[in-house]
């Protein structure tokens, strides 16, 4: 016995000693990988959505400004894509510059996203003449660097069209939206298929908040964070942006701890 | 084009000397629907219509009108625009109708922009210059416009005099019993050459396309204007961009001298088989820099086929404003011209009209608040009242939904739209609108009741009933969807 215990610490020293290594090793490469992923760029400032519960989840607190981020809708909202356009349109709100809208069809109401927060005067529309029009327009516009965001609809998106995207987003540190919106609900699977998005949500509209008296309350949104670099996914209940442009927790659920809110939607959405 | 303006009362009539007879050169509108056609006798048209204003025909004045008038078509319209004398402008619209918002709705504007200044125009679109010639003078409408690849069609019916022929080849073939191009171009060609030489066959070629007709675009004194001519013709994309950036620096040493900056500037190639191939850009400000001015260009570089090779390239100053020397502060936020430079672009690629703000403009129906403003227009001052929130969505027209409504003033209990059917489980509303009786009599009474509801699912609507649910004068009592809510 006396003399397993020195040989056991010896046994362990170099066991302490590489698993040191090990994580020196694995911090070094992570470095390396970050430097091989940002070589050449700056990083790039981060818009957080100002509810702890989502902040969390996205890997820098918040979403990315300089970067794609695509959006879609669920069931008939794939078709309107309203509650992805109010819920982009609440993001803008809260950068601050110029923004492109490029889009194809003309039935985008301008009022309603003066209603949460961003002004008319800051958005400039690109009507293009179909899908692969609006990409290219979104692509020349992410290039000038004194745009805040450039938002486009189209309802196909290729993995080469995303990633061209999203390298010009890098680039330029200017932030992209690219809204999906398909012709019709079965044309919306498509969504399932990836690109190079840094994040992918799917935003749904959901019965409002109850108010105790007959009404509509403030509209809810199921808002599903489905795909996220180097971050995990997610699915909230959230009260839809308000007057400027900030999303919510529920009240009834705002003290619960997001783990449980979670552990709810996740079964009923 | 009877380009002459006349006191509105009076015929008017210009008159012209030929040999010892005094003739009637041109006639506006009132003149010709007296009868009076240009070449009849001044003595005979004065015995006919009494009050006839005559001013003696003035050539030189004339064209040089045509010529102002083809100066502001090139700046307007096409950066080709040739004198069809001695009454006539020929625009190389190949490619531009659509920055027009579509060939009849370019004819249609420039006869009305014409109209303003008080010159009667007719206007004729075909493939061929022939052809354009000859609807602009002869089709029925004012406004005719031969369809791509069917300009035979087109011309078909149209008199010999169409043809642009000597007014006595014209006689003698009439008297030999053809009336229309189509029966000319019926006959075999060879005894017609034999009888009345070249002339006819070629003029047929012309406007059917068998033959080129280049036209000689006119080169305004008056422009800035630089050329470069090559020794041996160049094709390659790279050397016509690499030419474009040199020109581009040429003209902006020269637009610095006169304090000028680019609102529109032409790019011409001319080729070795002698056709002209154009590029047009436009700026919303003023430009002067060299290589934005050579970007916009090389954007559009491959809309140019250089055929065998390009022989000369001339960049044209279309229209330029002043644009004072501006010390360039370090300090100063570059982000507004960032934009007008990414506006430019845009604009040259999709068109300018394609690219606008939002602006509120008061009125209570929904779908007149908004205008539409330039990009570049000043910041406005108010965003839209929102008493009421309004839908992401609008359609337009509002779309007709089946409903089953209890109560005159209540919601409907459910809905069918796009063959849908949605049960109402929460609404908001009625929100009153009226019509805006000042601007069309029906609206003296419209009344719309607005509703947002929800469905079960949670999807919001925005619906109205037209009408106030008890004067059937307010509206049709049908409930329509008018927009859908985030």
């Amino acid at each position: 016995m006396d003399r397993l215990y020195p040989r056991r610490t010896r046994l362990l020293a170099p066991q302490a000693k590489l698993a040191r290594m090990q994580e020196r090793g694995i911090a070094q490469l992570r470095a390396r990988i970050a430097r091989i992923e940002h070589r050449g760029r700056s990083r790039h400032r981060v818009l957080p959505f100002g509810v702890p519960a989502l902040d969390e989840r996205l890997p820098q607190g918040g979403l990315a400004c300089g970067a794609l981020h695509e959006i879609g809708g669920n069931g008939f909202g794939a078709v309107h894509g309203a509650a992805a356009a109010l819920f982009t349109a609440g993001m803008l709100a809260r950068l601050s510059g110029p923004i492109f809208w490029c889009l194809s069809r003309r039935d985008l109401f301008a009022p309603a996203l003066a209603g949460v927060g961003l002004h008319p005067d800051r958005v400039v529309y690109a009507e293009a003449k179909d899908d692969a029009a609006v990409l290219l327009c979104m692509e020349e516009a992410l290039r000038h660097a004194g745009l805040a965001a450039v938002v486009g609809e189209v309802s196909r998106l290729s993995m080469t069209a995303s990633r061209r995207l999203q390298l010009a987003a890098e680039a330029s540190g200017v932030t992209a939206f690219v809204l999906r919106r398909w012709r019709s609900v079965a044309a919306a699977e498509e969504f399932a298929r990836t690109t190079a998005a840094t994040t992918r949500w799917r935003i749904a509209a959901a019965p409002s908040s109850p108010l105790p008296v007959p009404g509509i309350g403030r509209p809810r949104w199921i808002v599903e964070l489905i795909r996220s670099r180097a971050g995990e996914c997610g699915i909230w209940e959230m009260e839809a942006c308000d007057a400027q442009g900030c999303l919510a927790l529920p009240g009834e659920l705002a003290d619960r701890s997001a783990a449980a809110a979670d552990g709810r939607y996740a079964v009923t959405a | 084009m009877g380009d002459t303006p006349s006191p509105p009362e009076a015929p008017l009539v210009t008159a012209a000397r030929e040999g010892q007879r005094r003739i009637i050169a041109a006639a506006d509108h009132a003149a010709r629907a007296l009868g009076i056609e240009p070449g009849l006798d001044l003595a005979q048209a004065q015995a006919r219509v009494p009050g006839l204003h005559i001013v003696p025909a003035d050539p030189a004045a004339d064209a040089a009108a045509l010529e102002r008038l083809a100066l502001w078509a090139l700046r307007r319209y096409s950066p080709l625009v040739a004198l069809d004398s001695p009454d006539g402008l020929l625009l190389d619209m190949t490619g531009a109708a659509h920055l027009f918002g579509g060939e009849p709705a370019l004819l249609k504007g420039m006869i009305a922009r014409l109209k303003k200044t008080r010159i009667a125009a007719r206007a004729g679109l075909a493939d061929t210059v022939g052809a354009a010639h000859a609807l602009a003078r002869f089709a029925a409408r004012p406004v005719a416009i031969a369809l791509p690849r069917q300009t035979s069609e087109a011309v078909a019916s149209l008199p010999l005099a169409a043809l642009r022929l000597d007014p006595l080849l014209i006689d003698s073939l009439r008297r030999l019993g053809f009336e229309s191009i189509a029966e000319l171009a019926a006959t075999p060609r060879a005894p017609l050459a034999l009888r009345f030489g070249a002339e006819p066959g070629r003029r047929l070629d012309q406007i059917f396309g068998r033959l080129a007709e280049p036209i000689a675009p006119i080169q305004p004194r008056a422009l800035i204007q630089l050329r470069r001519g090559f020794a041996e013709p160049i094709a390659a994309p790279e050397t016509l961009a690499r030419y474009t950036s040199k020109l581009s620096e040429a003209l902006c040493v020269k637009l610095e001298q006169q304090g000028l900056g680019i609102r529109r500037a032409d790019l011409l190639f001319q080729r070795v088989d002698n056709q002209i191939q154009s590029i047009r850009i436009g700026t919303a400000r003023p430009v002067r820099d060299a290589a934005r001015l050579a970007r916009l260009f090389i954007d559009r570089l491959e809309s140019i086929d250089p055929g065998l090779g390009v022989e000369a390239m001339s960049l044209r100053a279309t229209l330029t404003e002043p644009l004072a020397l501006r010390q360039r502060n370090a300090l100063e936020d570059e982000t507004g011209s960032d934009i007008a430079a990414l506006i430019d672009t845009l604009a040259n690629r999709i068109g300018a009209e394609k690219l606008y703000r939002a602006a509120p403009i008061e009125s209570d129906l929904p779908e007149r608040t908004v205008t539409r403003v330039a990009p570049l227009a000043p910041p406005g001052v108010a965003a839209w009242p929102a008493p009421w929130p309004r839908p992401l969505r609008l359609l337009t027209p509002p779309e007709p939904v089946e409903t089953m409504a209890l109560l005159p003033d209540h919601p409907p209990v459910h809905f069918i739209w796009r063959g849908t059917r949605r049960r109402v489980a929460r609404a908001d509303g009625p929100e009153r609108i009226f019509g805006e009786w000042w601007r069309r009599a029906a609206e003296e009474a419209a009344t719309r009741d607005y509703f947002m509801v929800e469905d079960e699912a949670g999807e919001r609507f925005w619906l109205f009933r037209s009408g106030d649910g008890a004067d059937p004068a307010s509206g049709d009592l049908r409930w329509y969807i008018h927009g859908i809510f985030a």
